[in-house]
C-alpha cells in the first residue's frame, strides 16, 4: 500500500527531517509509527498525503509513484486517504453531520446517499445520537471520533493518523485504537503515528521507529518482526 | 492517476450523471449558502454593498446628466442658420429668382427674405440708434436671405459645407454662419464626456479593489475551513465557488443600490427641472435610466464583482496550504 524508497526530506533552513527512509506497508496491514518528538513522524505522514514533497527518493502508493502527481491532481489522491489529526481539525461552526459529510459533498454524492453514509460512519464510532450537535459541545474523545468518522466516511483504502490519542486518557485511547482495529479488520491499511509506547506495547502490531529522521527499527517493539 | 486506490472493490465511484447533477446542485447550494453567509453579518455586508452602490451610482448619474444635456443641446444644433448678404443693386426679380433657386437645394429646409427696408425697420427698433439713421442719405443695410438647413445638414460641419456652396452663387456678396458658439459648446461637451469617462473608470477600479479586499478578508477568516477542505480532497474550483458567488452577490446588490440611488436623484431633481423648464416655456422632462441601461448596470456590477473576486480567490486560495 505504501512504499518508501530512500526518502529524504530537507526543510528550508537545511533542517534534515528524514534521511533515506525505507519501508513497505502491505495492503490491509496496520502499523504504528513512533519516535521522539521531532523525529520526523509528522513529516512522514505529510509526505504520504502530499502535504509535503520529498527532497529525494521515491514514494509509491499502491504501486504508483506519487512524486509524479501534479498539483491539480492532489485533491483526487487525498480522497483515497483518510487522515486523522491530533487536533482533529473539525469545522467548529458546522454540525457533526456536516463535518462528516464534507468529503462526500466534495466527491459529489447525492443527498440520500450522503445521509446514509454519514449515519453509518457515525454509528460505527458510536455518535449517531450526536449528529446535529456542534463539535464544541462534545468532549475531546467525541471530537476525535467525529474526526475518525470524517476520515472513513468515504471508505478510503488507507487511514493515516497523527497522534490520534494525544489528548486522551488511556481508557479513551484504547477505545480509539479499537476503532482502528475494526477498520483494519475489513481490509483498510492503517498507519498510526504516536509516542504512546504503553499503548503500542498493549496492541502488539508492527512498529516503525524513527530516530533523528532515520528508520532505526522496524518490527514488534521488544521483539522481532517477521 | 485516479487509480491510486488500485482495484479496491469497496470504493463505489459516483456515476458521472449523478456527479454532473450534484455539480449543479452544489452550485446552487453554494450560491444560496454564500448569500446566507452575507445575511449573517448584515451590517458589514450592507456597508460594503453601499460603498459599491455609491461608486456605481456616480458614473450612472454622470451618464444621465450627459444624456439629458445632449437632449437639450440637440435642439440647439438645429438652430444653425446661414445668413446671406446679397449684392447691392439687385432687381426685385433677380432676388426672387435667387430665392426660388436656393429653396430647391436638397440641404435647405426654409428660406426667409429680409429686404433692405425690412432690415432698417428692424434695426431701428432693436438697436436704439434710430435717430442716428435719419442722418444717413441712403439705407446702408444689405438685403438678407436667411437659410435654415435641413436637420441632417444642421451640424457645424454640414452647415459649413452649405455655406460654402451658397457663397458660390453670384447674387451673394457675403455669407455668414454663426457657429462658433456651437463649436465651443461641442468642444465643452466632449471635454466633459472625456473627464466623466475617466472618473467612471477610476470608480469602477475602486469597485474592483473594494470587492477584492473584502473577499480577501473573507478568505483569511475562513483559512482553517479552507485547509480542512483541502485536506479531505476538495479541488481548488470547489473551494473558489462560494467566494465567487459572494463577489457576484456584492456586485449584483451593489448595482441595485446604485439604481435606487440614481433613480432617487432623478426624482429629487425632477421638480426643480420642471420649474426651470417652465420658466423657459419648455416642456423638458428629465430622463431616468432606461430598462436596457438598468440591465447593463446590473450586468456590469455583477461582472465586476465576479472578476475581482476571481482574481483575489485565485491568488489567495493558492497560498493556503494545510
Amino acid at each position: 500500500m505504501i512504499k518508501f524508497e530512500q526518502v529524504s526530506k530537507v526543510y528550508s533552513g537545511s533542517h534534515q527531517a528524514l534521511q533515506k527512509v525505507d519501508f513497505h506497508l502491505q495492503q490491509g496491514e496496520m502499523a504504528f509509527l513512533t519516535g521522539h518528538s521531532g523525529a520526523g513522524k509528522s513529516t512522514l505522514l505529510k509526505l504520504i498525503s502530499l502535504l509535503e514533497r520529498p527532497s529525494d527518493g521515491k514514494i509509491y502508493l499502491n504501486g504508483n509513484d506519487i512524486s509524479q502527481v501534479s498539483r491539480r491532481h492532489v485533491p483526487y489522491l487525498r480522497r483515497h486517504i483518510g487522515i486523522i489529526f491530533q487536533d482533529h481539525r473539525l469545522l467548529m461552526d458546522k454540525t457533526v453531520f456536516e463535518n462528516v459529510a464534507l468529503p462526500l459533498v466534495i466527491e459529489g454524492y447525492g443527498r440520500s446517499e450522503i445521509e446514509r453514509r454519514v449515519m453509518a460512519a457515525l454509528d460505527k464510532v458510536g455518535l449517531s445520537d450526536k449528529a446535529f450537535c456542534v463539535p464544541v459541545h462534545l468532549s475531546g474523545g467525541e471530537q476525535q471520533r467525529v474526526g475518525i468518522a470524517r476520515a472513513v466516511v468515504n471508505k478510503p483504502p488507507l487511514l493515516l493518523a497523527d497522534e490520534p490519542t494525544g489528548n486522551l486518557d488511556p481508557k479513551l485511547s484504547t477505545e480509539i485504537l479499537k476503532l482502528f482495529e475494526a477498520f483494519n479488520s475489513v481490509g483498510v491499511s492503517v498507519l498510526i503515528a504516536t509516542h504512546d509506547l504503553g499503548l503500542i506495547a498493549k496492541m502488539r502490531y508492527r512498529t516503525l521507529t524513527l530516530r533523528n529522521g532515520k528508520m532505526s527499527s522496524d518490527g514488534l517493539l521488544g521483539g522481532s518482526y517477521a | 492517476m485516479l487509480n491510486i486506490l488500485g482495484s479496491s472493490p469497496r470504493i463505489a465511484k459516483v456515476p458521472w450523471y449523478k456527479r454532473f447533477l450534484m455539480y449543479w446542485v452544489n452550485h446552487f447550494q453554494q450560491a444560496v449558502g454564500s448569500l446566507g453567509e452575507l445575511w449573517r453579518t448584515p451590517m458589514a455586508s450592507l456597508m460594503t454593498m453601499a460603498v459599491l452602490g455609491i461608486s456605481l451610482a456616480l458614473p450612472a448619474s454622470f451618464h444621465l446628466l450627459l444624456k439629458n444635456a445632449e437632449r437639450v443641446t440637440a435642439s440647439w444644433d438645429n438652430a444653425a442658420e446661414v445668413s446671406l448678404f446679397l449684392q447691392p443693386g439687385l432687381s426685385e426679380k433677380t432676388t426672387q429668382n435667387f430665392i426660388q433657386r436656393i429653396s430647391l437645394y436638397s440641404e435647405v429646409e426654409a428660406v426667409t427674405y429680409i429686404s433692405k427696408e425690412q432690415a432698417i425697420v428692424e434695426f431701428r427698433e432693436m438697436s436704439g440708434f434710430g435717430n442716428a439713421l435719419d442722418f444717413l442719405d441712403e439705407n446702408p443695410l444689405p438685403a438678407v436671405v436667411q437659410v435654415t438647413p435641413k436637420p441632417q445638414h444642421a451640424s457645424p460641419a454640414g452647415a459649413k459645407l452649405l455655406l460654402a456652396k451658397l457663397q458660390q452663387e453670384k447674387e451673394v456678396e457675403q455669407g455668414k454662419l454663426d457657429i462658433e458658439w456651437l463649436e465651443r459648446l461641442h468642444g465643452m461637451i466632449s471635454l466633459v464626456v472625456d473627464s466623466v469617462v475617466a472618473i467612471a473608470f477610476l470608480l469602477l477600479a475602486s469597485v474592483l479593489l473594494i470587492v477584492g479586499n473584502t473577499i480577501r478578508l473573507n478568505i483569511l477568516n475562513r483559512r482553517s475551513e479552507i485547509e480542512v477542505m483541502k485536506l479531505v480532497g476538495a479541488t481548488d474550483a470547489f473551494i473558489h465557488r462560494p467566494f465567487l458567488y459572494t463577489g457576484l452577490w456584492y456586485g449584483l446588490i451593489g448595482g441595485m443600490i446604485a439604481w435606487v440611488l440614481t433613480s432617487s436623484l432623478v426624482l429629487w431633481m425632477e421638480s426643480a427641472v420642471i420649474r426651470v423648464a417652465g420658466l423657459y416655456q419648455s416642456d423638458f422632462r428629465l430622463l431616468g435610466l432606461s430598462l436596457a441601461e438598468f440591465v447593463f448596470m446590473l450586468g456590469l456590477a455583477s461582472l465586476l464583482g465576479l472578476v475581482s473576486s476571481y482574481i483575489t480567490v485565485k491568488r489567495h486560495i493558492h497560498l493556503i496550504e494545510p
